[in-house]
């Protein structure tokens, strides 16, 4: 980016986007991923008032098959999959959103202050954020929901303090490398507050990596929703996708169809996820296109 | 004489900057215990009440006597501090579910994980530089292709689940591989057929462990050797004429390989979490079995010992990394 480019770019915002919406367009995975995506927020929207048998009741003989009785079959106590699925996206939607919502304001507060301030701060924050990178995530995330007792708002919490490091990092390096740009100095020459550079002129300007890094983000926190609700670690009231695996598997060898399609299910959300991350990564960075 | 004082100096250099680094892990070490004591604090009751309550029951005087034995009379600061020095020496406390202290149990436990994490992590470097060299080749390719949708699908799906697909695949549909454990119940064979009877249970539970960063290091290999083939040397090498073969493996391998081993290091402490939910899928008796079960046992002591001791691991690999680094290049500071 130089500085002719950045000029027009903060001139013509919307210019900016269209451009960066065609180059994301002519993508054909983010495009898949896109679609894929619209299909799933759809269903988590619309879902539940279509098909809405409820997933915790008894509605059917146990194990029995996919096409049967019901579309994709019942686990061992006769519990509609397929009722599952539906009612457990929103579980996965509204954990993942709210985890990474969680992620990017604990990493982006310690990513913003490093970066701006250096010296002290940013080397003491630098070494909370090594510390926290040497734990184990998924086994701190466990034994957080464990301490706190299972329920969205403690899983929420675990994912967001064991997944803001990669945010921290990204938002403090592209600190540093906009730090000494022309329009910072013209800020604090004409006398801007800290916080207002901070804020309101570097954070914007440090946004599109830290767009793809939230997108991303996303997936990370479906997995880990989804591997504590499979570890029993799930809110017990809420029905997910982790936990219809985890449930049933003890009896994978008779009921194959009730670890298989929530897995499925989780599988194309986050492939959607990751597909459209790329995607942003390929139009909002166009550098780094050019090295992939 | 010039050169051997600098030479001297050099090596003084990097004896004093292993020297800091492993005050540094030292630090983080210590941060780690301070970590796990006041997770311990919020844990809900104390030793003394679960061991009122194991008992059904106690006068208040025994109470009061438990809680001085336990030390939990003292002042924050005093607590903290015998938690430290009894960290030290290795203590971790006693699990009240096993009725033995943690150490020894995770000490049991600790072969197996690493074997598991081990076999895993050169499974997904090896494999994942391989793939990742080769699509870099041609990256306009099928293959290429190929390597990305597969390095996509390794990613996005969930550890456990490929877990158990590969167990119903290949185990159950075509049952060529245990489906749980470590070795076979009652077998007595030499050390031979103990070696192979591990390794038969190993081969599930480690494709398993290794599919998620296999996606991670083939798409790490495949950007860094594109990176190192558009670089000047490669060109002076080819232009030497020396064959494809030669200059992708003899020159440009090297340099690489060093991303992905940088990456490796740094995702230690991921492969040990990934351990945790592997080791439940498939019953390997490891430490992440054993967390798996102190959850469900509610043995908060059992817990964060393990994630002590993990941390451990992973802290001290990662100043291993380092050291082989200065130690082979002396350029890194």
């Amino acid at each position: 980016m130089n500085t002719v480019n950045e000029n027009t770019e903060t001139a013509k915002p919307e210019k900016r986007f269209l451009e960066a919406w065609r180059m994301f367009a002519s993508n054909k995975a983010a495009l898949l991923g896109l679609v894929l995506g619209v299909l799933i927020t759809a269903l988590t929207i619309f879902g539940p008032a279509i098909y809405p048998t409820d997933p915790f009741e008894i509605v059917s003989m146990p194990m029995s098959p996919p096409g049967e009785e019901l579309l994709l079959g019942t686990d061992y106590l006769g519990r509609d999959i397929l009722a599952g699925i539906v009612h457990g996206a929103r579980t996965t939607v509204l954990v993942g959103f709210s985890a990474t919502f969680f992620t990017l304001i604990i990493g982006i507060l310690i990513g913003v202050l490093a970066g701006f301030y250096g010296g002290w701060v940013e080397n003491f924050l630098m070494r909370v954020t090594e510390f926290f990178q040497v734990l184990p995530a998924l086994l701190l995330a466990m034994v957080l929901v464990a301490l706190f007792s299972p329920s969205l708002l403690t899983i929420i919490f675990a994912i967001g303090v064991v997944s803001w490091t990669p945010v921290a990092r990204l938002t403090r390096a592209e600190f540093l490398k906009i730090k000494e740009r022309e329009f910072v100095v013209a800020e604090r020459a004409i006398g801007a507050t800290n916080r207002s550079i901070m804020w309101k002129v570097m954070l914007p300007n440090a946004a599109p990596p830290l767009i793809v890094a939230a997108t991303l983000g996303v997936g990370v926190a479906i997995l880990f929703e989804a591997a504590l609700s499979f570890l029993g670690l799930g809110d017990p009231n809420a029905f997910s996708w982790g936990y219809m695996i985890g449930a049933s598997r003890d009896f994978i060898w008779d009921t194959w169809w009730a670890v298989t399609f929530p897995g499925v299910a989780i599988f194309l959300t986050v492939l959607s996820i990751s597909l459209i991350g790329d995607g942003l990564n390929d139009a909002l960075n166009p550098k780094l296109r050019l090295i992939k | 004489m010039g050169s051997c004082s600098a030479t001297i100096g050099v090596f003084l250099k990097i004896l004093f900057s292993i020297f800091r680094k492993a005050i540094y892990s030292l630090v983080l070490l210590l941060a780690v215990i301070v970590l796990n004591f006041l997770l311990l604090h919020i844990a809900p009751g104390d030793p003394v009440e679960t061991l009122v309550a194991e008992m059904g029951g106690a006068t208040p005087e025994l109470i009061a006597q438990l809680r001085s034995d336990y030390g939990l009379d003292k002042s924050f600061p005093e607590q903290l501090l015998n938690y430290c020095l009894r960290m030290a020496q290795g203590d971790l406390g006693m699990s009240f579910t096993y009725d033995q202290p943690v150490i020894d149990i995770i000490l049991g436990r600790l072969s197996a994980t690493l074997i598991l994490v081990l076999t895993a992590l050169v499974l997904a470097v090896t494999t994942g530089t391989i793939l990742g060299i080769m699509a870099a080749q041609r990256p306009k390719s099928v293959f290429s292709g190929l390597v990305s949708v597969i390095s996509l699908a390794g990613y996005a799906a969930p550890v456990f689940w490929t877990g158990i697909m590969l167990l119903i695949l290949f185990s159950y549909l075509i049952p060529l591989f245990p489906s749980f454990g470590m070795v076979e119940v009652g077998s007595s064979g030499g050390a031979l057929d103990h070696f192979l009877d591990v390794l038969h249970h190993l081969v599930l539970p480690a494709l398993t462990l290794a599919s998620i960063y296999l996606a991670v290091y083939s798409r790490i290999a495949r950007a860094s050797m594109m990176d190192v083939l558009g670089s000047d040397y490669i060109r002076t090498a080819r232009s030497k004429g020396l064959s494809e073969r030669t200059v992708v493996y003899k020159h440009a391998l090297k340099n690489a390989v060093l991303p992905v081993v940088t990456m490796a290091g740094l995702q230690f402490s991921q492969l040990i979490a990934g351990a945790v939910v592997v080791e439940t899928v498939f019953s390997w008796p490891g430490m992440g079995q054993l967390a798996f079960e102190s959850i469900l046992r509610r043995d908060y002591t059992l817990l964060l010992g393990i994630l002590f001791f993990s941390t451990l691991i992973v802290i001290v690999v990662n100043f291993l990394t380092d050291l082989s680094y200065r130690l082979l290049d002396p350029r890194i500071k």
